[in-house]
């Protein structure tokens, strides 16, 4: 047990999780305490001691699941010839099915062939819907597994993630289309109070409130995310099951929130990440007062001192210091956001914004292939995450074909607000300088660096990547005070923290 | 503290009785819940995991979560249910060691300075120094207590950084250093509860010298339990369809979601108005009280009316 808790702690470490060498001897002295076979209580303990903050739950979650994952027979992955076990998984359903599915007793008639071996597609999705219908978790779980077994094809040592597994599974199911199933059914079911009749039978419209159609939406919708939940689950024990923890745990490893790369997040990444982005920007804001609050002392304020002295007979034995106001730097944003580097924009222009008592000033402003200015979409919404939906649908950035062209946006930026950088101006200029084979007209950077105090360029591309194809930034970097390369939320906080 | 330096006797210790592990509170998990339970805190597998634990291995726990979601209320039922006194300690910008620890009694010892009765300087100075002139501060109080206790450091993310480092010798050793006294020792192993509503990143200091529990919002059976323990009165249906209501509502992209405290609120206030059921229109006008941003009341008010949001 204490190997597999080190392999635990080393995965952990290497997914990013800094755990220390206490944390790592207090979960082994919690296994000491807590009943071995009671594997939630496990889990919640083990976290307790070895994960210091919540955004790093899921992914320690993810690798517990590898690591301490159910193993047995039932597991393992079906071989297609194999009829024993075949037998093996089918027998199981066959046990907690029909005894789930008697307690509603209607539907049982109608799904006849719901425990029997080798179900055809159209009766696992009545399975499903029955499953989701009712709520009942055990129910659900079987589901899940039928329909990995079925759905995601898994083969035996063949090296693939899960999340093409997973794809497969889903799509089979259709969970989108089941939800809107399951809302029709239950508006038929209260506009006739007839619950024998099937769904979706030419029921006219509901007599169900908004609110209870809102309400049992979600209640299916979590019943759903439930039942996706035990598929991923599933397909997780097979895969482990198959090659074992130390391989798998490598190649499911989900970096943490501040990690994600943030050109190439996928959808569920991106909640993600702008769920970690809102306590993000505020501890960055709390953190920004107090620096300027504490951390400098102003110059010797030599008449408020001889005052004071007066008290001690002229002598000055209590030195008085003005109060100090640092300067803050006023901020102009110029980004790119078009397809490739949208998101990154997006959420720079977020982080800015959302500390932006911070800075004296923030104007920014958003191109494609022309150029628009977007401060004015921040300055009525306390929330900038809904300025920043109303840049996407309002700033008018497409000027001929809606590809980047960095030369043609700054040269219009010059020309229509080049006035207004003052020395006192920061420039950060946001993208990741692919111009499609325009001109880089990069003597627009090189007068802003003459006019303002600093220009940074932020490049949401890996520095590898940089001057290939038709990345132009070693261009523009001349002209630049610095060019950082920011590709994640960590990345982009260390960023906004120094400027500030 | 003044300029005045006693003389150094850090060496010496005062113990009263060293700390022992002591007898666990509790036998199993099973039974924090059930006993957690009993004093109307409902726990869920990690939380009675933690507190469970907490008391095994003689440590802090450090409870992180969304404002209102139990934090502080945990540990005062933990306190109900063992029994103990709860200390608490209420931080806020500014806390420094003569609030949060110890402080000497100056005016008791100037009293006592002017009541000289021709002692040494030597035997007076001793004797200002003593635990007579000591004023105990919570986090002294907690450990200087014979009696069992339960230790509340509150809100430990609003003291600056610095002043954390008041907090680590306590959390680690159960121990305080006077310089002019030594060392006083606890008798009796503290439960500490830090709670933080992470406005700022704690050291790792501090962090790694607790337990982490993070109390989210609690699932829908969880919140439907908690509603029909703690607003007396309610009906089944309608503590149902209050904990489905603000599920809905918490899965909108809210300034500020709504808390467990504030749904307890708004499930008080439709028992005392005599709702038996909620419609669209009563949902509406008592949305106030579950939402605190204007913003907020109309985007929920809408979603729930049945109107489709623009994105």
């Amino acid at each position: 047990m204490l190997d597999l808790l080190t392999g635990f702690v080393a995965e952990l470490r290497a997914a990013g999780i800094p755990v220390s060498l206490t944390e790592h001897l207090d979960a082994a002295e919690t296994l000491r305490h807590v009943p071995m076979e009671d594997r939630e209580a496990i889990k919640y303990t083990l976290g307790a001691s070895l994960v210091k903050s919540s955004t790093h739950w899921r992914t320690y979650e993810t690798a517990f699941e590898i690591y301490f994952s159910l193993r047995g027979p039932d597991y393992r992955i079906e071989e297609d010839g194999d009829d024993g076990e075949g037998h093996r998984g089918d027998d199981d359903e066959a046990v907690s099915i029909p005894g789930q599915g008697n307690r509603r007793g209607q539907g049982q008639g109608r799904g006849s062939g719901g425990g029997q071996e080798g179900m055809t597609p159209e009766e696992l999705a009545e399975l499903l819907y029955k499953a989701l219908l009712g709520a009942n978790s055990a129910m659900v779980a079987a589901v899940a597994r039928q329909a990995v077994s079925r759905y995601a094809g898994m083969e035996a040592g063949r090296p693939v993630g899960g999340t093409y597994y997973l794809y497969r599974t889903l799509r089979n199911l259709d969970l989108d289309r089941v939800l809107e199933q399951l809302v029709d059914q239950a508006r038929a079911a209260t506009s006739s109070l007839n619950d024998d009749m099937p769904p979706g039978d030419g029921a006219p419209p509901a007599t169900l409130t908004p609110l209870e159609e809102r309400l049992l939406r979600d209640e299916y919708q979590s019943r759903i995310d439930q039942l996706r939940q035990e598929i991923e689950n599933e397909i997780r024990r097979r895969l482990v099951a198959d090659r074992g923890s130390e391989a798998l745990a490598k190649s499911l490893r989900k970096p943490l929130p501040e990690d994600i790369d943030m050109m190439h997040a996928t959808r569920d990444e991106l909640v993600a990440l702008r769920k970690s982005l809102q306590p993000l920007s505020r501890k960055l804001a709390v953190r920004l007062a107090r620096k300027r609050r504490h951390g400098r002392k102003g110059a010797l304020d030599f008449r408020s001192t001889v005052r004071h002295s007066l008290s001690t007979g002229g002598v000055p034995v209590d030195p008085k210091f003005r109060y100090p106001r640092p300067s803050k730097p006023e901020i102009v944003v110029i980004a790119d956001i078009s397809g490739s580097v949208a998101s990154f924009a997006r959420f720079t222009l977020h982080l800015v914004h959302a500390i932006s008592s911070q800075f004296s000033k923030v104007r920014s402003f958003v191109f494609i292939d022309g150029i628009d200015e977007v401060s004015r979409f921040f300055e009525g919404a306390d929330d900038p995450s809904e300025a920043v939906h109303r840049i996407n649908t309002e700033a008018d950035v497409i000027w001929v074909d809606g590809h980047s062209d960095y030369g043609h946006a700054f040269t219009v930026f010059w020309e229509r607000w080049g006035e207004e950088i003052t020395p006192r101006t920061s420039v950060l200029l946001l993208g990741d300088a692919r111009n499609n084979y325009h001109a880089s007209q990069a003597w627009v950077v090189k007068e802003l660096r003459a006019r303002a105090r600093h220009v940074y360029w932020l490049n949401p591309e890996p520095r590898a990547y940089w001057n290939s194809g038709d990345s132009i930034v070693g261009e523009y970097a001349v002209h630049c005070d610095d060019v950082v390369e920011v590709r994640t939320l960590r990345q982009l906080e260390r960023f906004v923290g120094e400027l500030a | 503290m003044s300029g005045v330096v006693g003389p150094d006797r850090a060496a010496e210790e005062i113990t009263t009785g060293f700390p022992v592990a002591g007898v666990p509170r509790f036998g199993s998990i099973g039974e924090v819940r059930t006993g957690l339970a009993g004093v109307d805190y409902l726990a869920d597998e990690g939380i009675s995991g933690v507190v469970f634990l907490a008391d095994r291995l003689a440590k802090p726990v450090l409870v992180e979560g969304p404002a209102g979601t139990g934090k502080t209320e945990l540990a005062k039922s933990v306190a109900r249910l063992t029994g103990s006194r709860l200390i608490r300690l209420q931080c806020y910008e500014g806390l420094d060691e003569s609030k949060a620890l110890y402080e000497w009694n100056y005016k008791k010892q100037l009293l006592r300075i002017q009541a000289d009765s021709g002692q040494s300087w030597q035997q007076l100075e001793e004797d200002i120094f003593s635990e007579e002139f000591l004023l105990t501060r919570p986090l002294l109080e907690a450990i200087k207590s014979t009696e069992p206790v339960v230790l509340l450091i509150d809100e430990v993310d609003r003291v600056e950084l610095e002043t954390e480092a008041l907090l680590l010798e306590i959390l680690s050793e159960y121990q305080v250093s006077i310089p002019e006294l030594g060392t006083v020792r606890a008798s009796q192993i503290p439960l500490v509860f830090l709670t933080s509503n992470n406005t700022r990143e704690l050291s790792e200091a501090l962090k790694r010298r607790c337990l982490y529990l993070h109390i989210d919002y609690p699932k829908l059976d969880r919140e439907r339990a908690i509603i029909e323990t703690r607003v007396p009165g309610i009906s089944q249906a309608l503590a149902d369809q209050v904990a489905r209501i603000v599920r809905s509502i918490r899965t909108l992209d809210l300034k500020k979601s709504p808390s467990v405290s504030e749904t307890l609120d708004w499930a008080r206030t439709l028992v005392v108005l005599g709702v038996q059921s909620i419609d669209a229109e009563q949902a509406k006008d008592t949305l106030h009280i579950l939402l605190k941003y204007q913003s907020d009341i109309d985007r929920a008010a809408k979603e729930l009316a049945g109107v489709e949001s623009p994105d």
